[in-house]
Order: C-alpha cells, then sequence, then structure tokens
C-alpha cells in the first residue's frame, strides 16, 4: 500500500460531515496554520514541499503563489478551479464530493496565505449535487467558526463561496474561468497581464487546482521537507489518478508517484488489469489532451526503461516517445478499440469546446473533426492522414489558450504512433467497416519519428 | 412582463447575487440564469433572459451572449427530462454508442428531438467527468452511470411512474 495524503479518511463513514471530520484530526493544520504559522512561513512550506499545479500544466504551487501583487488598498482573490472536464478526469469530482472538508480547510489557509478575504470555488455546472454538497460543508465550517469574521481570533476574515459553470471546457483555462466567473463568456484573456496582477475583478487574483489546494493540507501539516520526501524527483508527494477505459478496476486512486505504470495497470491494488481478458493496446496517460502511447512505449520508454506514474517518467522520450502526467486521467483501450474512432471523438469534443475566438483553433478543430469522420467512415483518402498532420501543426502554438495545443496533441499522436491503422482504414475502406484494425501494429518493432 | 420569480426564488436570486462584491452583480449571471431555466420550464425564452437581464442591470445582449455559449442552457423547449447522454473517448470506449442507439430505439427520437407526449429529450454531451463509471448520462441534477440496456428500459419506466404520480 502506498501512502495516502488525500484519501487516507475517504471510506471512514460519515467523513463528509463536519463533526466526523474535525473527530478524524481535520481542521488541525488550519488551526496550526492561523495560529502558530505566518504567512510567510506558509508560503515557504508549500515551496519547500515542491508541490506541483495538480490540474494539468504542474506549475510549482508555491511560485504562483509568490507572484501575486500586493498593491496597497486593493482585495486579493483565491479562486480554485473545480472546472473539472479533461476527458478522463474525474479526481476533483472525487475529493469534493467524498471530503468537501479537506478542501474547505485547504482553501482556508490557502486564503489565509494569499490574503483573500473572498475566495471562490469555480465548479462546472453539471456537477450539481457537489456543488450542494460544498455549500452545505461551508455552512458547517461557518457554523464552527472556521469561516466568517475573525477566524479563530486571528483577525482574518473569509467567506467561500460555490459558483457554479454551465457546459464549457475551456473554462478550466484560468483566464477563461475568470471571465466566466465575472458572468461572460469563457474567452481566455491575452497574457500578460497575468491573474496574479490582475484576475478577477483585475484584482490580483491566484488560481489553483482543487486536488492542489486539498494537497496543502497534509503540506501543513507534516512540513513541506517530509512532504517532499515522498515521491521521486520533482514528483513529489502523492497524485490522484482517475482510471478509467477498458480496466477491470475504473477509479480514483492516490499514488506516491514510485509506481511502474506497469504495476499501475495490473495490480489487483489499482486498476486490476485489462477488462474481460483483452489485451493492452493504447493508452493516454494524462487526460485526453496528452499524446496517445501504444502499449510497448506505455510500459517502456523508448530507451527500454521501465516506465513510472510520475511527471518525468510518463514525458521522458518528449513527443516522439513519451507523453505527460497531465491532469492525471488515465485512459486505457484494450485490442478491441479503434484508434481512428477514439481520435474522432476526441476531435469532436475539442471542436465542440474551442471558443471560437482564434482562427487556427476555430476553423482547424473543425476541419480535423470532418477529416476524421471522412476515414472512420470508409470515406478517407491518402492525402488525409498528411492534411491531417498539417492542421495540427498550424494550430498548435498558435492560440491565445492551451485548448489549440489540447486538440492538436491528439491527433499528432495518433497519426505518430498509429499511422499504420490510419492507412489500413483508407486503404481497406470497407473492411473497416465491419472490422477492425486490432493489434497488428505490434508486429513492427517500436517506430520513432525524426 | 408575465414571467417572474416567485417570493422563494427571488429569495435564491438575492442570495446568488450576494455573493459577490457591490457593483459586481453581473458576475451572478450563471447561477442565475440556471435559477431562471429551473424556474420557467427548463429552457430560456427570450423573455426569461430580458428578464434576467433587468434584473442584473444588466443590457439584453450580455445576457444572450452567454446564453448561447454555455451547452447546459437551453435555448428551445425541452421535454420533462432530459437524458443528456455521454459519447467522448471514455465513454465511447466502454459502449456509450451501443446504449445512445439504445435509447433513441426505447424513445423513438433522434438526438435533439423530444417524444411526442413532451416527457423526454435526448442530447448528445462531451465529457461529463464520469468517465470510471461509465457509460452515463445526466438527467436533471443527478448522473445515471454503468448504464446498460436494462438500466435504460428501468431509468424510462421510474421517469414515466414519477411523471403520472405527480
Amino acid at each position: 500500500m502506498g501512502v495516502k495524503l488525500l484519501l487516507e479518511k475517504a471510506n471512514v463513514p460519515g467523513i463528509r460531515t463536519y463533526d466526523v471530520y474535525r473527530r478524524e484530526g481535520g481542521y488541525a493544520a488550519a488551526e496550526k496554520a492561523l495560529k502558530e504559522m505566518s504567512i510567510e512561513s506558509i508560503v515557504e512550506e508549500v515551496k519547500k514541499s515542491g508541490l506541483r499545479g495538480r490540474g494539468g500544466a504542474g506549475f510549482p504551487a508555491g511560485m504562483k503563489w509568490s507572484f501575486i501583487a500586493k498593491p496597497e488598498g486593493v482585495p486579493r482573490h483565491l479562486v480554485c478551479n473545480a472546472d473539472e472536464s479533461e476527458p478522463g478526469t474525474f479526481k476533483d469530482r472525487y475529493l469534493m464530493e467524498f471530503l468537501p472538508h479537506l478542501l474547505i480547510e485547504g482553501l482556508l489557509i490557502s486564503s489565509y496565505a494569499l490574503g483573500s478575504n473572498d475566495t471562490y470555488i469555480y465548479i462546472r455546472g453539471e456537477y450539481a449535487w457537489v456543488a450542494d454538497i460544498l455549500e452545505e460543508a461551508i455552512v458547517e465550517a461557518t457554523k464552527n467558526g472556521w469561516l466568517g469574521k475573525n477566524i479563530l481570533g486571528t483577525g482574518f476574515d473569509c467567506m467561500i463561496h460555490v459558483h457554479r459553470g454551465a457546459g464549457a471546457y475551456i473554462c478550466g483555462e484560468e483566464t477563461a474561468l475568470i471571465e466566466s466567473l465575472e458572468g461572460k463568456r469563457g474567452n481566455p484573456r491575452i497574457k500578460p497581464p497575468f491573474p496574479a496582477i490582475q484576475g478577477l475583478w483585475m484584482r490580483p487574483t491566484v488560481v489553483n487546482n482543487v486536488e492542489t489546494l486539498a494537497a496543502v493540507v497534509p503540506i501543513i501539516k507534516m512540513g513541506g521537507e517530509e512532504y517532499a520526501k515522498i515521491g521521486v524527483g520533482r514528483s513529489t508527494g502523492t497524485k490522484l489518478i482517475s482510471a478509467c477505459g477498458n480496466i477491470n478496476k475504473p477509479g480514483v486512486y492516490e499514488i506516491d508517484m514510485t509506481i511502474s505504470v506497469e504495476d499501475f495497470i495490473y495490480s489487483d491494488e489499482y486498476c486490476g488489469g485489462i477488462a474481460n481478458g483483452k489485451k493492452l493496446k493504447a493508452c493516454i496517460p494524462g487526460g485526453s489532451s496528452v499524446p496517445i502511447l501504444p502499449a510497448n512505449l506505455l510500459l517502456k520508454t523508448a530507451k527500454g526503461e521501465t516506465r513510472y506514474m510520475n511527471y518525468e517518467s510518463l514525458s521522458e522520450g518528449g513527443f516522439a516517445t513519451g507523453s505527460m502526467m497531465g491532469s492525471g486521467g488515465f485512459i486505457i483501450l484494450d485490442e478491441d478499440q479503434c484508434i481512428v474512432k477514439n481520435t474522432l471523438t476526441l476531435a469532436r469534443f475539442y471542436r465542440h469546446e474551442s471558443c471560437g475566438q482564434c482562427s487556427p483553433c476555430r476553423e482547424g478543430t473543425g476541419w480535423m473533426e470532418k477529416i476524421l469522420q471522412k476515414i472512420e467512415l470508409g470515406k478517407g483518402e491518402s492525402s488525409d492522414i498528411d492534411l491531417l498532420w498539417d492542421i495540427q501543426r498550424k494550430i498548435e502554438g498558435n492560440t491565445i489558450c492551451p485548448l489549440g495545443d489540447a486538440a492538436a496533441w491528439p491527433v499528432a499522436a495518433a497519426i505518430r504512433h498509429f499511422r499504420d491503422e490510419f492507412e489500413w482504414h483508407i486503404n481497406n475502406r470497407e473492411l473497416s467497416q465491419t472490422s477492425n484494425f486490432g493489434l497488428q501494429h505490434y508486429a513492427d518493432p517500436i517506430h520513432v519519428p525524426a | 412582463m408575465s414571467l417572474q420569480f416567485n417570493n422563494e426564488q427571488m429569495t435564491e436570486f438575492k442570495r446568488l447575487v450576494a455573493r459577490y462584491p457591490e457593483g459586481k452583480q453581473k458576475s451572478a449571471l450563471l447561477p442565475v440564469l440556471h435559477l431562471a431555466q429551473d424556474s420557467f420550464g427548463g429552457w430560456l425564452p427570450t423573455e426569461a433572459m430580458d428578464y434576467v437581464a433587468s434584473l442584473l442591470k444588466i443590457e439584453p445582449i450580455e445576457v444572450y451572449e452567454v446564453a448561447t455559449f454555455y451547452s447546459m442552457y437551453n435555448l428551445k423547449p425541452v421535454g420533462k427530462f432530459v437524458f443528456e447522454v455521454c459519447q467522448t473517448g471514455p465513454c465511447m470506449v466502454s459502449g456509450s454508442d451501443n446504449i445512445i442507439a439504445y435509447i433513441q430505439k426505447q424513445l423513438d427520437i433522434k438526438p435533439g428531438e423530444t417524444t411526442k407526449d413532451g416527457m423526454f429529450t435526448l442530447k448528445l454531451v462531451e465529457c461529463l467527468g464520469a468517465c470510471g463509471y461509465a457509460p452515463m448520462m445526466q438527467v436533471g441534477k443527478i448522473y445515471r452511470e454503468h448504464l446498460t440496456k436494462d438500466k435504460v428500459d428501468a431509468i424510462i419506466a421510474e421517469y414515466r411512474t414519477q411523471a403520472a404520480t405527480k
């Protein structure tokens, strides 16, 4: 059993309620932070912990906090990004649904450290019942003196507000989220200015993911240095992985980032192997936008070394032969899955979710979907593969926000690693409508494109 | 104007607006549109959007541009129960295609349509964050997960009974 810092108490009956959470040692970290620690030392502990943003980008959280501007007389805000929408990702939902007070406690400590008197949780609109759970937890925390005026007699006031989105993946991007929180369309802003200088209502703002903010609780409890001892290299602490697709035990797992990908997939403690006795074909290890990897490159790097479930190892080999930790949305595809069809559903997703501000993304995502649809329906031509490659290249890096990259990468990786399957679809138009390419790919040695 | 929040809805409206600083009441727009949609029959006619604009003291266009951007707002009437079935990658590899085809057959409607009795609407949606519990759909405030054909039949029957007993 690996170390559990976030989900340790997830199975304690009634842990969702304040009384049980408190009895199990909850709010002790908040008490320590507010009563015994200075603001600087809280930020210092988070920096020492090496905690990296758990939303997908992996940016050091302590450093992000230290960027916040502190102009005289201007309120600052902490915003919790609970707009979890990356396909394959459902870890924040689990955390909020079962351990709402852990998030509230993390938010309280972080709000104190950042000087945010009004903190917002921006939760995706579809998680309506989770929003209710959070609101209830906020009422309980307020009743017990953890939120409101003059918390623990420190003179610090803090209120947490739940704000429901309304169905838009793009609002997970922090500046789009801020726009949406201001009651506008979720169009990302051009940076700079960064939110740390001018964010919500043009005030200094820090936006952090749910898991990141929850992790502040064990960091304060055990100290940054101890937290940093867990894991390996720059992948410190624990990470929540939401595993899904064709596995025996889909669900949310907390790992300490020293476990190998193979153990994570096949051990009974985690995914429990591929469902229905099938073989592993491919995996998208960090949410739909990160590069898909064929089984051989997933389990071992191109150098033949074991691949591990951490930031560095998953990205070993760059995009040519590696992928990314991303949001921890771990999607497994078995031998029966069609890479063209899978890529098509993701291309459709990104076309649907493009906000439409930047032409390369707005137009390009639609073209990619149409071409993939054509290939999937047995109407593809051999020039289509190069055309798809060309379009994704022209989207990547040419948009205001990373949605363009997120849309380009899955298409690029699918072609990079499964070009033979695309060609098979195009050369076997009729056959491709009734049967699958399967695992033919693995007859070939690992192909590393230049 | 005939569409108006009743007392209870107005209390909720005030609670939502109070979360934001003085003068930043436009921030309440998304939550208030949810409230309006829930209060006025599951969709947002222009009249409802204009009403929300007047309450928040913003221009109607500021409401329209938001209502048309977010996928949860219905701009056309919908059935009493809306089945929003996820079709993105993780659900697809877990068999959502079969579930979508089965719902279409059982309700005799295509995606985007409403049954003749006004009971059910079928909507295909993108990832709802339930990938580990796929295939799935959202109905109102809740998720129905691990769908099978039998489960779909039971859910349809459940809502029919619920509508008949109300």
